[in-house]
Protein backbone atom coordinates (compact mmCIF):
# COMPACT_ATOMS: atom_id res chain seq x y z
CA UNK A 1 0.00 0.00 0.00
CA UNK A 2 2.79 2.17 1.02
CA UNK A 3 4.18 2.35 -3.02
CA UNK A 4 1.04 2.77 -4.20
CA UNK A 5 0.45 5.62 -1.60
CA UNK A 6 3.87 7.48 -2.68
CA UNK A 7 3.14 6.99 -6.31
CA UNK A 8 -0.54 7.98 -7.24
CA UNK A 9 -1.06 10.49 -9.74
CA UNK A 10 -4.29 11.36 -11.19
CA UNK A 11 -3.44 9.81 -14.17
CA UNK A 12 -5.08 6.87 -13.86
CA UNK A 13 -6.28 4.63 -17.28
CA UNK A 14 -9.09 1.16 -17.53
CA UNK A 15 -7.75 -1.88 -17.48
CA UNK A 16 -10.24 -4.62 -19.06
CA UNK A 17 -9.24 -8.16 -17.35
CA UNK A 18 -11.15 -10.69 -19.94
CA UNK A 19 -14.08 -11.70 -20.10
CA UNK A 20 -11.40 -13.80 -22.76
CA UNK A 21 -8.15 -14.32 -19.86
CA UNK A 22 -6.31 -17.47 -19.81
CA UNK A 23 -5.81 -16.31 -15.60
CA UNK A 24 -9.79 -15.61 -15.31
CA UNK A 25 -10.73 -19.48 -16.16
CA UNK A 26 -13.73 -18.65 -18.33
CA UNK A 27 -15.65 -16.10 -19.01
CA UNK A 28 -15.22 -13.15 -16.37
CA UNK A 29 -14.41 -9.28 -17.01
CA UNK A 30 -12.53 -7.29 -14.21
CA UNK A 31 -12.87 -3.86 -14.93
CA UNK A 32 -9.28 -2.51 -13.28
CA UNK A 33 -8.74 0.98 -12.95
CA UNK A 34 -4.99 1.49 -12.80
CA UNK A 35 -2.35 3.87 -12.04
CA UNK A 36 0.56 2.27 -14.16
CA UNK A 37 1.23 -1.05 -12.07
CA UNK A 38 -1.34 -0.34 -9.19
CA UNK A 39 -4.88 -1.73 -8.81
CA UNK A 40 -6.90 1.43 -7.90
CA UNK A 41 -10.27 -0.18 -8.29
CA UNK A 42 -11.55 -3.32 -9.81
CA UNK A 43 -14.58 -4.27 -10.30
CA UNK A 44 -15.60 -7.68 -11.66
CA UNK A 45 -18.84 -7.78 -13.84
CA UNK A 46 -20.54 -11.05 -14.04
CA UNK A 47 -23.27 -12.56 -16.19
CA UNK A 48 -21.57 -13.81 -19.56
CA UNK A 49 -22.30 -17.26 -19.03
CA UNK A 50 -25.39 -16.90 -17.30
CA UNK A 51 -28.19 -19.74 -17.97
CA UNK A 52 -30.99 -19.23 -15.45
CA UNK A 53 -30.59 -22.40 -13.77
CA UNK A 54 -32.86 -20.91 -11.22
CA UNK A 55 -35.56 -20.55 -13.37
CA UNK A 56 -34.95 -23.68 -15.82
CA UNK A 57 -35.65 -25.48 -12.49
CA UNK A 58 -38.85 -23.68 -11.74
CA UNK A 59 -39.82 -25.10 -15.33
CA UNK A 60 -38.57 -28.20 -14.60
CA UNK A 61 -39.86 -31.50 -12.52
CA UNK A 62 -38.04 -32.10 -9.34
CA UNK A 63 -36.13 -34.75 -10.88
CA UNK A 64 -35.58 -33.34 -14.62
CA UNK A 65 -33.26 -30.48 -12.69
CA UNK A 66 -30.63 -33.54 -11.68
CA UNK A 67 -28.42 -32.91 -14.59
CA UNK A 68 -28.76 -29.40 -14.28
CA UNK A 69 -26.34 -29.61 -10.90
CA UNK A 70 -23.55 -30.73 -12.43
CA UNK A 71 -23.19 -28.04 -15.19
CA UNK A 72 -23.42 -25.21 -12.42
CA UNK A 73 -19.60 -26.53 -10.93
CA UNK A 74 -18.03 -28.80 -13.25
CA UNK A 75 -15.19 -29.78 -11.32
CA UNK A 76 -17.32 -30.82 -7.79
CA UNK A 77 -20.16 -31.58 -9.83
CA UNK A 78 -21.19 -34.11 -7.08
CA UNK A 79 -21.03 -31.93 -4.32
CA UNK A 80 -23.79 -30.15 -5.74
CA UNK A 81 -26.02 -33.19 -6.77
CA UNK A 82 -25.51 -33.96 -2.87
CA UNK A 83 -26.81 -30.31 -1.96
CA UNK A 84 -30.05 -31.17 -4.55
CA UNK A 85 -30.84 -34.39 -3.62
CA UNK A 86 -30.61 -33.42 -0.20
CA UNK A 87 -32.96 -30.52 -0.01
CA UNK A 88 -35.68 -32.82 -1.94
CA UNK A 89 -35.10 -35.82 0.31
CA UNK A 90 -35.80 -33.45 2.96
CA UNK A 91 -38.55 -32.00 1.60
CA UNK A 92 -40.22 -35.00 0.60
CA UNK A 93 -39.69 -36.63 3.33
CA UNK A 94 -37.25 -39.69 1.74
CA UNK A 95 -34.81 -41.86 4.04
CA UNK A 96 -31.92 -43.12 2.38
CA UNK A 97 -29.82 -46.54 3.08
CA UNK A 98 -26.77 -46.45 4.90
CA UNK A 99 -24.73 -47.63 1.91
CA UNK A 100 -26.06 -44.82 -0.60
CA UNK A 101 -24.80 -42.34 1.96
CA UNK A 102 -21.49 -43.65 1.96
CA UNK A 103 -21.39 -43.87 -1.54
CA UNK A 104 -22.03 -40.60 -1.98
CA UNK A 105 -19.37 -39.43 0.65
CA UNK A 106 -16.83 -41.84 -1.24
CA UNK A 107 -17.50 -40.36 -4.70
CA UNK A 108 -17.68 -36.47 -3.46
CA UNK A 109 -14.40 -36.83 -1.40
CA UNK A 110 -12.78 -38.48 -4.30
CA UNK A 111 -14.40 -36.17 -6.64
CA UNK A 112 -12.96 -32.91 -4.36
CA UNK A 113 -9.71 -34.22 -4.35
CA UNK A 114 -10.17 -34.18 -8.57
CA UNK A 115 -11.48 -30.54 -8.21
CA UNK A 116 -8.63 -29.47 -5.92
CA UNK A 117 -6.11 -31.35 -8.32
CA UNK A 118 -6.86 -29.25 -10.98
CA UNK A 119 -7.47 -25.92 -8.90
CA UNK A 120 -3.39 -26.74 -7.94
CA UNK A 121 -2.30 -27.46 -11.81
CA UNK A 122 -4.33 -24.18 -13.34
CA UNK A 123 -3.20 -22.12 -10.32
CA UNK A 124 0.41 -22.77 -10.49
CA UNK A 125 0.17 -22.27 -14.19
CA UNK A 126 -1.32 -19.04 -13.29
CA UNK A 127 2.09 -18.26 -12.03
CA UNK A 128 4.13 -19.50 -15.32
CA UNK A 129 4.82 -22.94 -14.15
CA UNK A 130 3.74 -24.82 -16.28
CA UNK A 131 4.91 -28.47 -15.75
CA UNK A 132 3.14 -29.12 -12.32
CA UNK A 133 -0.32 -28.90 -13.89
CA UNK A 134 0.97 -32.24 -15.56
CA UNK A 135 1.84 -33.87 -12.80
CA UNK A 136 -1.75 -32.49 -11.02
CA UNK A 137 -4.02 -33.92 -14.31
CA UNK A 138 -2.08 -37.87 -13.94
CA UNK A 139 -3.27 -38.08 -10.62
CA UNK A 140 -6.85 -36.70 -11.45
CA UNK A 141 -6.92 -38.87 -14.59
CA UNK A 142 -6.96 -41.66 -12.28
CA UNK A 143 -9.92 -39.92 -10.20
CA UNK A 144 -11.63 -39.75 -13.24
CA UNK A 145 -11.24 -42.98 -14.54
CA UNK A 146 -12.44 -44.67 -10.89
CA UNK A 147 -15.62 -41.96 -11.19
CA UNK A 148 -16.45 -43.30 -14.99
CA UNK A 149 -16.64 -47.07 -13.76
CA UNK A 150 -19.00 -46.07 -11.17
CA UNK A 151 -21.21 -43.19 -12.90
CA UNK A 152 -20.83 -43.28 -16.34
CA UNK A 153 -19.40 -39.44 -16.91
CA UNK A 154 -16.58 -38.11 -16.75
CA UNK A 155 -17.15 -34.49 -15.28
CA UNK A 156 -20.73 -33.54 -15.21
CA UNK A 157 -21.70 -36.11 -13.22
CA UNK A 158 -25.01 -37.19 -12.16
CA UNK A 159 -24.86 -39.73 -9.99
CA UNK A 160 -27.16 -39.37 -7.49
CA UNK A 161 -31.02 -39.77 -7.31
CA UNK A 162 -33.90 -38.80 -4.47
CA UNK A 163 -33.37 -41.81 -2.14
CA UNK A 164 -29.88 -43.09 -3.03
CA UNK A 165 -27.46 -43.91 -6.02
CA UNK A 166 -27.92 -44.83 -9.56
CA UNK A 167 -25.67 -47.60 -9.05
CA UNK A 168 -23.91 -49.71 -6.83
CA UNK A 169 -20.28 -50.11 -6.86
CA UNK A 170 -18.05 -53.01 -7.88
CA UNK A 171 -15.02 -54.79 -5.62
CA UNK A 172 -12.64 -53.27 -8.27
CA UNK A 173 -13.86 -49.46 -7.56
CA UNK A 174 -12.83 -49.99 -3.56
CA UNK A 175 -9.45 -51.58 -4.42
CA UNK A 176 -8.75 -49.10 -7.39
CA UNK A 177 -9.75 -45.71 -4.62
CA UNK A 178 -7.57 -47.74 -2.58
CA UNK A 179 -4.55 -48.06 -4.73
CA UNK A 180 -5.23 -44.69 -5.81
CA UNK A 181 -5.11 -43.52 -2.28
CA UNK A 182 -1.85 -45.29 -1.88
CA UNK A 183 -0.42 -43.75 -4.93
CA UNK A 184 -1.16 -39.74 -3.78
CA UNK A 185 0.02 -40.41 -0.36
CA UNK A 186 3.39 -41.73 -1.82
CA UNK A 187 3.17 -38.55 -4.65
CA UNK A 188 2.30 -35.47 -2.21
CA UNK A 189 5.63 -34.99 -0.96
CA UNK A 190 6.80 -34.48 -4.41
CA UNK A 191 4.23 -32.21 -5.00
CA UNK A 192 5.18 -30.13 -1.62
CA UNK A 193 9.49 -30.56 -3.13
CA UNK A 194 8.16 -29.64 -6.66
CA UNK A 195 5.99 -26.50 -5.94
CA UNK A 196 5.17 -25.52 -2.22
CA UNK A 197 9.12 -25.69 -1.37
CA UNK A 198 10.00 -23.94 -4.26
CA UNK A 199 11.01 -20.15 -3.74
CA UNK A 200 9.49 -18.12 -6.68
CA UNK A 201 6.33 -19.60 -5.74
CA UNK A 202 7.03 -18.61 -2.23
CA UNK A 203 7.75 -15.03 -3.24
CA UNK A 204 4.62 -15.33 -5.08
CA UNK A 205 2.44 -16.46 -2.45
CA UNK A 206 3.65 -15.40 1.32
CA UNK A 207 2.33 -11.81 1.81
CA UNK A 208 0.41 -11.67 -1.03
CA UNK A 209 -3.25 -11.13 -1.36
CA UNK A 210 -4.42 -10.72 2.22
CA UNK A 211 -7.98 -11.26 2.97
CA UNK A 212 -8.92 -10.52 6.56
CA UNK A 213 -11.27 -12.28 8.63
CA UNK A 214 -13.43 -9.34 9.20
CA UNK A 215 -13.37 -8.87 5.22
CA UNK A 216 -14.56 -12.77 5.05
CA UNK A 217 -17.28 -11.86 7.23
CA UNK A 218 -18.27 -8.89 5.84
CA UNK A 219 -18.46 -10.70 2.02
CA UNK A 220 -19.76 -14.17 3.25
CA UNK A 221 -16.45 -15.67 1.78
CA UNK A 222 -16.87 -19.23 2.89
CA UNK A 223 -14.34 -22.62 2.20
CA UNK A 224 -10.55 -22.82 1.50
CA UNK A 225 -10.95 -18.78 1.71
CA UNK A 226 -12.11 -18.19 4.95
CA UNK A 227 -10.25 -21.31 6.17
CA UNK A 228 -7.14 -19.45 5.03
CA UNK A 229 -7.44 -16.52 6.99
CA UNK A 230 -8.46 -18.11 10.22
CA UNK A 231 -12.18 -19.06 10.28
CA UNK A 232 -12.63 -22.11 11.60
CA UNK A 233 -15.82 -23.38 9.59
CA UNK A 234 -16.57 -26.24 7.74
CA UNK A 235 -20.10 -27.32 6.64
CA UNK A 236 -19.06 -30.65 6.86
CA UNK A 237 -18.22 -30.13 10.65
CA UNK A 238 -20.10 -27.87 11.72
CA UNK A 239 -23.33 -28.40 10.10
CA UNK A 240 -23.19 -31.69 9.87
CA UNK A 241 -25.11 -33.85 6.92
CA UNK A 242 -24.97 -37.32 5.88
CA UNK A 243 -22.25 -39.49 7.64
CA UNK A 244 -19.74 -36.93 7.98
CA UNK A 245 -20.21 -37.09 12.05
CA UNK A 246 -19.34 -40.65 12.13
CA UNK A 247 -15.99 -39.85 10.03
CA UNK A 248 -12.84 -38.58 11.60
CA UNK A 249 -11.19 -35.54 9.70
CA UNK A 250 -9.25 -32.40 10.73
CA UNK A 251 -10.47 -28.70 9.21
CA UNK A 252 -7.48 -27.02 8.31
CA UNK A 253 -7.25 -23.83 9.45
CA UNK A 254 -4.33 -20.96 8.45
CA UNK A 255 -4.32 -17.74 10.07
CA UNK A 256 -2.26 -16.10 8.35
CA UNK A 257 -5.01 -14.75 5.69
CA UNK A 258 -2.55 -14.53 2.32
CA UNK A 259 -2.55 -16.71 -0.73
CA UNK A 260 -0.08 -19.17 0.92
CA UNK A 261 -2.37 -19.95 3.07
CA UNK A 262 -5.35 -20.57 0.88
CA UNK A 263 -2.92 -22.62 -0.79
CA UNK A 264 -1.77 -24.60 2.25
CA UNK A 265 -5.43 -25.03 3.47
CA UNK A 266 -6.32 -26.50 -0.22
CA UNK A 267 -3.46 -29.11 0.32
CA UNK A 268 -4.04 -30.25 3.31
CA UNK A 269 -7.33 -31.04 2.62
CA UNK A 270 -6.74 -32.86 -0.15
CA UNK A 271 -5.31 -35.02 2.29
CA UNK A 272 -8.42 -34.87 4.69
CA UNK A 273 -10.36 -36.05 1.88
CA UNK A 274 -7.97 -38.94 1.17
CA UNK A 275 -8.52 -39.69 5.17
CA UNK A 276 -12.32 -39.55 4.51
CA UNK A 277 -12.49 -41.81 1.61
CA UNK A 278 -10.64 -44.62 3.67
CA UNK A 279 -12.68 -44.47 7.23
CA UNK A 280 -15.91 -44.30 4.68
CA UNK A 281 -14.54 -47.46 2.78
CA UNK A 282 -13.37 -49.48 5.56
CA UNK A 283 -16.91 -49.32 7.12
CA UNK A 284 -19.02 -49.32 4.29
CA UNK A 285 -22.19 -51.25 5.21
CA UNK A 286 -23.78 -53.66 2.87
CA UNK A 287 -27.32 -53.16 1.95
CA UNK A 288 -29.01 -51.56 -0.78
CA UNK A 289 -27.99 -48.05 -2.43
CA UNK A 290 -31.49 -46.85 -3.51
CA UNK A 291 -34.83 -46.64 -0.61
CA UNK A 292 -37.33 -49.18 -1.26
CA UNK A 293 -40.22 -46.58 -1.01
CA UNK A 294 -38.80 -43.13 -2.85
CA UNK A 295 -41.50 -42.50 -5.13
CA UNK A 296 -40.64 -42.01 -8.74
CA UNK A 297 -42.48 -38.93 -9.42
CA UNK A 298 -41.84 -36.67 -6.46
CA UNK A 299 -44.26 -34.28 -4.97
CA UNK A 300 -42.87 -32.50 -1.64
CA UNK A 301 -45.30 -31.14 0.77
CA UNK A 302 -46.01 -27.10 0.53
CA UNK A 303 -43.07 -25.39 2.40
CA UNK A 304 -39.89 -23.93 2.63
CA UNK A 305 -36.50 -25.70 2.89
CA UNK A 306 -32.58 -25.37 3.23
CA UNK A 307 -29.81 -27.58 2.87
CA UNK A 308 -26.22 -26.27 2.45
CA UNK A 309 -23.36 -29.11 1.67
CA UNK A 310 -19.38 -27.91 1.79
CA UNK A 311 -17.85 -27.98 -2.09
CA UNK A 312 -13.91 -27.92 -2.84
CA UNK A 313 -15.17 -23.54 -2.95
CA UNK A 314 -17.17 -23.80 0.25
CA UNK A 315 -20.31 -23.48 1.07
CA UNK A 316 -23.17 -24.36 -1.58
CA UNK A 317 -26.95 -23.96 0.17
CA UNK A 318 -29.84 -24.89 -1.89
CA UNK A 319 -33.23 -23.35 -0.97
CA UNK A 320 -36.44 -24.99 -2.27
CA UNK A 321 -40.16 -23.78 -1.88
CA UNK A 322 -42.60 -26.20 -3.08
CA UNK A 323 -46.66 -25.48 -3.70
CA UNK A 324 -46.96 -29.10 -3.48
CA UNK A 325 -47.04 -30.06 -7.45
CA UNK A 326 -44.37 -31.96 -9.29
CA UNK A 327 -41.98 -28.87 -9.83
CA UNK A 328 -40.67 -26.52 -7.53
CA UNK A 329 -42.30 -22.89 -6.96
CA UNK A 330 -38.77 -21.59 -6.25
CA UNK A 331 -35.23 -22.82 -6.73
CA UNK A 332 -32.75 -20.84 -4.78
CA UNK A 333 -29.23 -21.85 -5.70
CA UNK A 334 -26.71 -19.85 -3.09
CA UNK A 335 -22.91 -20.65 -5.00
CA UNK A 336 -19.94 -20.21 -2.66
CA UNK A 337 -17.63 -18.26 -5.63
CA UNK A 338 -19.73 -15.75 -6.02
CA UNK A 339 -19.33 -14.14 -2.86
CA UNK A 340 -15.43 -15.43 -2.82
CA UNK A 341 -15.19 -13.18 -5.28
CA UNK A 342 -16.98 -10.08 -3.99
CA UNK A 343 -14.44 -9.83 -2.10
CA UNK A 344 -11.95 -9.26 -5.23
CA UNK A 345 -12.84 -5.85 -5.55
CA UNK A 346 -11.86 -4.88 -2.20
CA UNK A 347 -8.50 -7.19 -1.43
CA UNK A 348 -6.77 -6.20 -4.45
CA UNK A 349 -6.83 -2.34 -4.07
CA UNK A 350 -3.37 -0.94 -4.16
CA UNK A 351 -2.27 -4.08 -5.54
CA UNK A 352 0.33 -4.64 -8.26
CA UNK A 353 -1.45 -6.73 -11.39
CA UNK A 354 0.64 -9.67 -11.65
CA UNK A 355 0.30 -10.44 -7.33
CA UNK A 356 -3.87 -9.73 -8.11
CA UNK A 357 -3.75 -12.50 -10.76
CA UNK A 358 -1.97 -14.41 -7.87
CA UNK A 359 -4.86 -13.63 -5.21
CA UNK A 360 -7.45 -14.51 -7.98
CA UNK A 361 -5.91 -17.67 -8.73
CA UNK A 362 -5.93 -18.48 -4.76
CA UNK A 363 -9.68 -17.74 -4.70
CA UNK A 364 -10.96 -20.83 -7.27
CA UNK A 365 -12.53 -19.40 -9.66
CA UNK A 366 -15.24 -21.18 -11.36
CA UNK A 367 -17.24 -18.99 -13.68
CA UNK A 368 -19.93 -20.80 -14.73
CA UNK A 369 -21.11 -21.25 -10.40
CA UNK A 370 -20.74 -17.73 -10.08
CA UNK A 371 -23.27 -17.35 -13.28
CA UNK A 372 -25.32 -20.52 -12.52
CA UNK B 1 22.11 -10.69 6.31
CA UNK B 2 22.90 -14.19 7.28
CA UNK B 3 19.25 -15.04 6.88
CA UNK B 4 19.39 -13.28 3.34
CA UNK B 5 22.36 -15.38 2.20
CA UNK B 6 20.79 -18.63 3.83
CA UNK B 7 17.92 -17.69 1.68
CA UNK B 8 19.59 -17.54 -1.68
CA UNK B 9 21.15 -20.72 -0.58
CA UNK B 10 17.70 -22.75 0.66
CA UNK B 11 16.44 -21.05 -2.74
CA UNK B 12 18.74 -22.33 -5.66
CA UNK B 13 19.00 -25.56 -3.67
CA UNK B 14 14.23 -25.39 -4.17
CA UNK B 15 15.13 -24.76 -7.85
CA UNK B 16 17.22 -27.70 -8.17
CA UNK B 17 15.14 -30.38 -6.27
CA UNK B 18 12.54 -29.01 -8.52
CA UNK B 19 14.68 -29.83 -11.42
CA UNK B 20 15.41 -33.50 -10.13
CA UNK B 21 11.91 -34.41 -9.74
CA UNK B 22 11.15 -33.55 -13.73
CA UNK B 23 14.28 -35.19 -14.22
CA UNK B 24 13.39 -38.50 -12.73
CA UNK B 25 9.87 -38.25 -14.39
CA UNK B 26 11.32 -37.85 -17.76
CA UNK B 27 12.95 -41.27 -17.41
CA UNK B 28 9.89 -43.00 -16.41
CA UNK B 29 7.27 -44.60 -18.20
CA UNK B 30 4.83 -42.98 -20.46
CA UNK B 31 1.29 -42.35 -18.85
CA UNK B 32 -0.49 -41.00 -21.96
CA UNK B 33 -1.80 -43.00 -25.17
CA UNK B 34 -1.65 -42.60 -28.89
CA UNK B 35 -4.82 -41.64 -29.57
CA UNK B 36 -6.41 -42.40 -32.00
CA UNK B 37 -4.04 -44.92 -33.07
CA UNK B 38 -4.17 -46.75 -29.36
CA UNK B 39 -7.33 -46.41 -27.92
CA UNK B 40 -8.00 -47.43 -24.21
CA UNK B 41 -11.35 -50.12 -23.59
CA UNK B 42 -14.49 -48.43 -22.40
CA UNK B 43 -15.84 -48.62 -19.10
CA UNK B 44 -19.07 -50.94 -19.40
CA UNK B 45 -20.88 -47.88 -17.75
CA UNK B 46 -19.89 -45.65 -19.97
CA UNK B 47 -23.14 -43.44 -20.88
CA UNK B 48 -23.32 -42.40 -24.42
CA UNK B 49 -26.07 -41.40 -26.76
CA UNK B 50 -29.31 -43.82 -26.37
CA UNK B 51 -30.30 -46.48 -28.27
CA UNK B 52 -32.73 -48.93 -28.83
CA UNK B 53 -32.55 -52.57 -27.59
CA UNK B 54 -33.37 -55.50 -29.82
CA UNK B 55 -35.58 -57.97 -28.66
CA UNK B 56 -34.07 -61.59 -29.20
CA UNK B 57 -37.74 -63.08 -29.49
CA UNK B 58 -39.18 -60.95 -31.87
CA UNK B 59 -35.81 -59.48 -33.73
CA UNK B 60 -37.68 -56.02 -33.41
CA UNK B 61 -37.90 -53.58 -30.97
CA UNK B 62 -38.90 -54.02 -27.25
CA UNK B 63 -40.42 -50.56 -27.77
CA UNK B 64 -44.28 -50.03 -26.72
CA UNK B 65 -44.76 -46.77 -27.34
CA UNK B 66 -45.68 -45.34 -23.43
CA UNK B 67 -43.82 -42.18 -24.29
CA UNK B 68 -42.24 -42.44 -20.61
CA UNK B 69 -38.76 -41.52 -22.10
CA UNK B 70 -40.08 -38.44 -23.60
CA UNK B 71 -41.92 -37.53 -20.48
CA UNK B 72 -38.68 -38.04 -18.14
CA UNK B 73 -36.33 -36.23 -20.63
CA UNK B 74 -35.34 -32.72 -19.39
CA UNK B 75 -34.59 -31.29 -22.77
CA UNK B 76 -37.02 -32.55 -24.90
CA UNK B 77 -34.88 -34.30 -27.47
CA UNK B 78 -36.78 -37.55 -27.68
CA UNK B 79 -39.62 -38.25 -30.01
CA UNK B 80 -41.38 -41.30 -30.20
CA UNK B 81 -44.28 -42.12 -32.49
CA UNK B 82 -46.26 -45.10 -32.57
CA UNK B 83 -49.14 -46.56 -35.22
CA UNK B 84 -52.07 -49.01 -34.03
CA UNK B 85 -51.41 -52.22 -35.26
CA UNK B 86 -54.22 -54.01 -37.15
CA UNK B 87 -55.74 -56.64 -35.20
CA UNK B 88 -52.81 -57.02 -32.64
CA UNK B 89 -53.31 -54.71 -29.36
CA UNK B 90 -51.84 -51.82 -28.51
CA UNK B 91 -49.32 -49.50 -30.16
CA UNK B 92 -46.08 -50.30 -33.05
CA UNK B 93 -43.32 -48.14 -33.03
CA UNK B 94 -42.71 -46.12 -36.06
CA UNK B 95 -40.48 -43.88 -35.30
CA UNK B 96 -37.91 -42.68 -32.58
CA UNK B 97 -35.92 -39.68 -33.28
CA UNK B 98 -33.04 -38.17 -30.77
CA UNK B 99 -32.15 -34.49 -31.09
CA UNK B 100 -28.68 -35.47 -29.67
CA UNK B 101 -28.01 -31.95 -30.10
CA UNK B 102 -29.91 -30.85 -26.91
CA UNK B 103 -29.17 -34.28 -25.24
CA UNK B 104 -27.30 -33.81 -22.09
CA UNK B 105 -26.48 -37.20 -21.51
CA UNK B 106 -28.55 -37.63 -18.10
CA UNK B 107 -29.86 -40.99 -18.76
CA UNK B 108 -33.31 -40.55 -16.79
CA UNK B 109 -35.10 -41.89 -20.63
CA UNK B 110 -33.06 -45.31 -19.94
CA UNK B 111 -33.92 -45.25 -15.79
CA UNK B 112 -37.69 -43.99 -16.91
CA UNK B 113 -37.94 -47.23 -19.27
CA UNK B 114 -40.23 -50.31 -17.68
CA UNK B 115 -39.48 -52.59 -20.28
CA UNK B 116 -35.86 -52.26 -20.79
CA UNK B 117 -36.12 -50.67 -24.37
CA UNK B 118 -33.44 -48.34 -24.55
CA UNK B 119 -30.06 -48.62 -23.68
CA UNK B 120 -26.72 -46.61 -23.55
CA UNK B 121 -24.30 -46.59 -26.22
CA UNK B 122 -20.53 -46.96 -26.14
CA UNK B 123 -20.43 -44.74 -29.10
CA UNK B 124 -17.64 -41.83 -28.58
CA UNK B 125 -16.21 -40.69 -31.89
CA UNK B 126 -18.94 -38.27 -32.57
CA UNK B 127 -17.08 -35.03 -34.27
CA UNK B 128 -19.26 -33.84 -37.42
CA UNK B 129 -20.36 -30.53 -39.33
CA UNK B 130 -23.54 -30.05 -39.74
CA UNK B 131 -26.18 -30.04 -36.64
CA UNK B 132 -28.39 -32.84 -38.52
CA UNK B 133 -26.05 -35.42 -38.63
CA UNK B 134 -26.82 -35.35 -34.75
CA UNK B 135 -31.03 -36.31 -35.01
CA UNK B 136 -30.25 -39.97 -35.02
CA UNK B 137 -33.18 -42.35 -36.05
CA UNK B 138 -32.50 -44.95 -33.64
CA UNK B 139 -35.37 -47.11 -35.42
CA UNK B 140 -33.24 -46.79 -38.86
CA UNK B 141 -30.11 -47.58 -36.63
CA UNK B 142 -31.50 -50.53 -34.92
CA UNK B 143 -32.22 -52.10 -38.73
CA UNK B 144 -29.30 -51.27 -39.89
CA UNK B 145 -27.12 -52.92 -37.39
CA UNK B 146 -27.73 -56.55 -38.60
Amino acid sequence: MSAFAQTQTNETFVLNLGPQHPATHGVLRVKLVMDGEYIVDAEPVLGYIHRMHEKMGENRTWAQFMPNTGRMDYLHALAYNHGYVSVVERAAGIEVPERAEYLRVITTELNRISSHLLWFGAFVLDLGGFSPLLYAFDDREQILDLLESVTGSRLTYCYFRFGGVYNDIDENFAAGARAFIKRLRERMPMYHALVTKNIILMKRLQEIGPISEEMCRKYGATGPVARGSGINFDVRKHEPYSIYPELRFDVPVYTEGDSMARYMVRMDEIEQSMRIVEQALDKLPEGPVMAAKAPKIIKPAKGDYYHAVETARGSFGVRVVSDGSNTPYRLKLRSPTFSNLSLFGEACRGMLLPDALALMGSLDLVIPEIDR
Amino acid sequence: MIDYLKEIISGTWSLFVGLGITIKYFFQPVVTVQYPRQTLPMTPRFRGHIELVRDEETGGTKCVVCGMCQKACPSGCITVEGEKKEGGKGKVLSEYTLDFTKCSLCGLCVESCNFGAITFSKDYNLAGLRKEAYVFDLKKRLEEKK
